[in-house]
């Protein structure tokens, strides 16, 4: 029922919503969203399988930045049975997470499946997409909220 | 003071009714527009990967139609999102936000068409428009505000041709905002260009006449990945992509197993490899286009020893591509793409 519940109001707020990209903004600096973001992803029993640095020698082109990383995560059961039904989906996986620093903020996001859905009208894949987007939700919203 | 009550309570009723208790109530403007708006424009409306929505100028201008209207259709191509799921009472509440950063009441503009020579607009707008705005008027490379990398502008010039622009501003607001510039940006009031009361209704007709092209295809029209057969063995087809890559100027970033990082140590499926590369000028190039590239980085190529071949496969980026509603990123994934296919055919040849 408590899920239940929690499905409804998923669809009912206004930012989870069918949306392309999931992105949120924290006022939280840089390594504290790091950390509250691997953590997050934890609670939703996901393992981060690595934090991949996107701007090495960015820094020498004119960026004032080196915060910018892809945190990857996945679960391996998931994944198998993913490579065993859709083996050709497998490219986007593990899933990703990026994350960045604009002035003291932090900003994080994530793509949706919309992009895949058309080509897997049918299917169970659909609910998976729907989890997972929802899982994504739920992990930047535990950063964007947190304190 | 009924109406006021009445807005109170609906939210109220709603609570009780579905228990959608987390979802923001419409009236929380604040609320709203922190979910919905701040990622790009921050927090307190200074901007971002969107632009500024605080400055006087634009809030002395800017209509209350055109801040709806500009929700309703965001801009096709440029980034900023239309919100079909935004419900008038949310709209509203967002607007009256944005509206409390500004003491000045909002502008009502008339819907009448002003006349002007939109030709001799043309000339004022290749003189002293252009620069910044793009011969089409297609806006700066790249959107918003900067904070972390120097770029050509502090604040990207926005589309003026963009349909979304087009249908949400009045001729009457056009002309405000020439009038006005924008202080705190680079946009300049015409005056301070030399050009009269009669070029700004000039330059209203040209900008009119501006127009974009669109042909995006539509959603499910593109193949999900790109996708190679090898008849090399596994190894052999990573060392040939290996030189494939680095004959691009590419520079090998890693390879791991597909299951590193999810299993323990020595427990992977060694038939089932990734390899991670990058280019930095591509690289630069793409955050200055769009910051939120990360999601395509690093690249990718994925090998599967099925038993019966190796497939190679990686996302395909013009598909991807499609949900950052930008046309720029679209152009560099099309060339990503071909990249992509070129390294791939190249190893399993
Ligand atoms: C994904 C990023 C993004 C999000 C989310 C976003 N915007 Fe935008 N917005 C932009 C960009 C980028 C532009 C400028 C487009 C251009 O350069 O042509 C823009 C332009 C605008 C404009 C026109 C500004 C002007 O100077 O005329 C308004 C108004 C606006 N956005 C309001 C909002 C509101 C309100 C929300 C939340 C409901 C929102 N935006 C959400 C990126 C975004
Ligand atoms: C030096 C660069 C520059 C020049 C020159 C310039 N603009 Fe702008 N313009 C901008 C920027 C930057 C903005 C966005 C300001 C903001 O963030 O609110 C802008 C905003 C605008 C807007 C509002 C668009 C919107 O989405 O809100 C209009 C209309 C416009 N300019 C028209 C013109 C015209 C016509 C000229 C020529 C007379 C011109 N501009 C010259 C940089 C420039």
């Amino acid at each position: 029922m408590k899920k239940y519940l929690f499905l409804l109001l998923l669809l009912c707020s206004p930012l989870l919503v069918a949306q392309d990209l999931f992105m949120v903004r924290t006022q939280l600096s840089f390594p504290e969203a790091m950390t509250v973001l691997q953590e997050a992803i934890g609670n939703h029993a996901y393992k981060v399988s690595r934090v991949q640095r996107v701007d090495i020698g960015l820094t020498e082109s004119g960026y004032a930045t080196d915060r910018y990383r892809v945190v990857f995560f996945g679960d391996i059961d998931e994944l198998n049975l993913l490579s065993e039904q859709y083996p050709e989906l497998v490219p986007y996986f593990p899933m990703k997470i990026a994350i960045f620093a604009e002035g003291d903020e932090t900003i994080l996001l994530a793509s949706s499946f919309a992009h895949l859905r058309p080509n897997y009208a049918s299917g169970s894949l659909q609910s998976r997409f729907d989890k997972w987007e929802n899982d994504i939700r739920q992990i930047l919203d535990e950063v964007r909220t947190a304190d | 003071m009924f109406m006021q009550c009445l807005k109170l309570l609906i939210p109220g009723v709603i609570l009780a009714s579905g228990g959608f208790a987390l979802a923001a109530p419409a009236s929380d403007g604040d609320t709203l527009y922190q979910q919905n708006c701040a990622v790009c424009h921050g927090a307190h409306g200074d901007g971002g990967v969107g632009v500024p929505l605080n400055l006087p100028d634009f809030l002395a201008v800017a209509s209350d139609d055109y801040l709806r209207k500009t929700l309703h259709e965001g801009r096709p191509g440029r980034v900023m999102p239309a919100f079909p799921a935004l419900d008038e009472q949310a709209v509203d509440a967002i607007i009256g936000h944005i509206r409390s950063w500004s003491e000045k009441p909002a502008p009502v503009y008339s819907d009448q068409a002003l006349q002007g020579n939109a030709e001799h607009g043309s000339t004022l707008f290749a003189t002293h428009c252009a620069a910044c705005h793009g011969v089409h008027g297609q806006g700066g490379a790249g959107t918003g505000v900067t904070f972390s990398r120097p770029r050509e502008s502090p604040v990207m010039a926005p589309a003026l041709n963009n349909p979304g622009f087009q249908h949400s501003v009045s001729d009457a607001m056009l002309k405000a905002t020439l009038l006005a510039g924008r202080e705190g940006t680079p946009m300049p009031a015409v005056g301070s260009l030399g050009l009269n009361d009669q070029d700004a209704n000039d330059l209203v007709a040209w900008i009119r006449e501006l127009k974009v092209e669109d042909e995006r295809p539509a959603r499910g029209a593109l193949d999900p990945i790109i996708q190679f057969e090898s008849s090399y063995s596994l190894e052999e087809t990573l060392e040939n992509l290996k030189q494939a890559v680095v004959g691009r100027n590419f520079r090998i970033i890693r390879v791991q197993y597909f299951q590193e990082g999810l299993t323990s140590e020595g427990e992977e499926d060694p038939a089932r490899v990734m390899l991670y590369f990058c280019n930095f000028s591509f690289l630069d190039e793409a955050l200055a286009i769009d910051p939120r590239v990360g999601l395509f980085l690093p690249c990718r190529i994925t090998l599967v020893d099925t038993g019966h071949g190796v497939q190679v496969m990686t996302i395909n980026p013009k598909n991807l591509s499609r949900l950052f509603n930008n046309a720029e990123l679209d152009k560099a994934c099309q060339e990503m793409h071909d990249i992509y296919a070129e390294i791939m055919e190249d190893a399993t040849l």
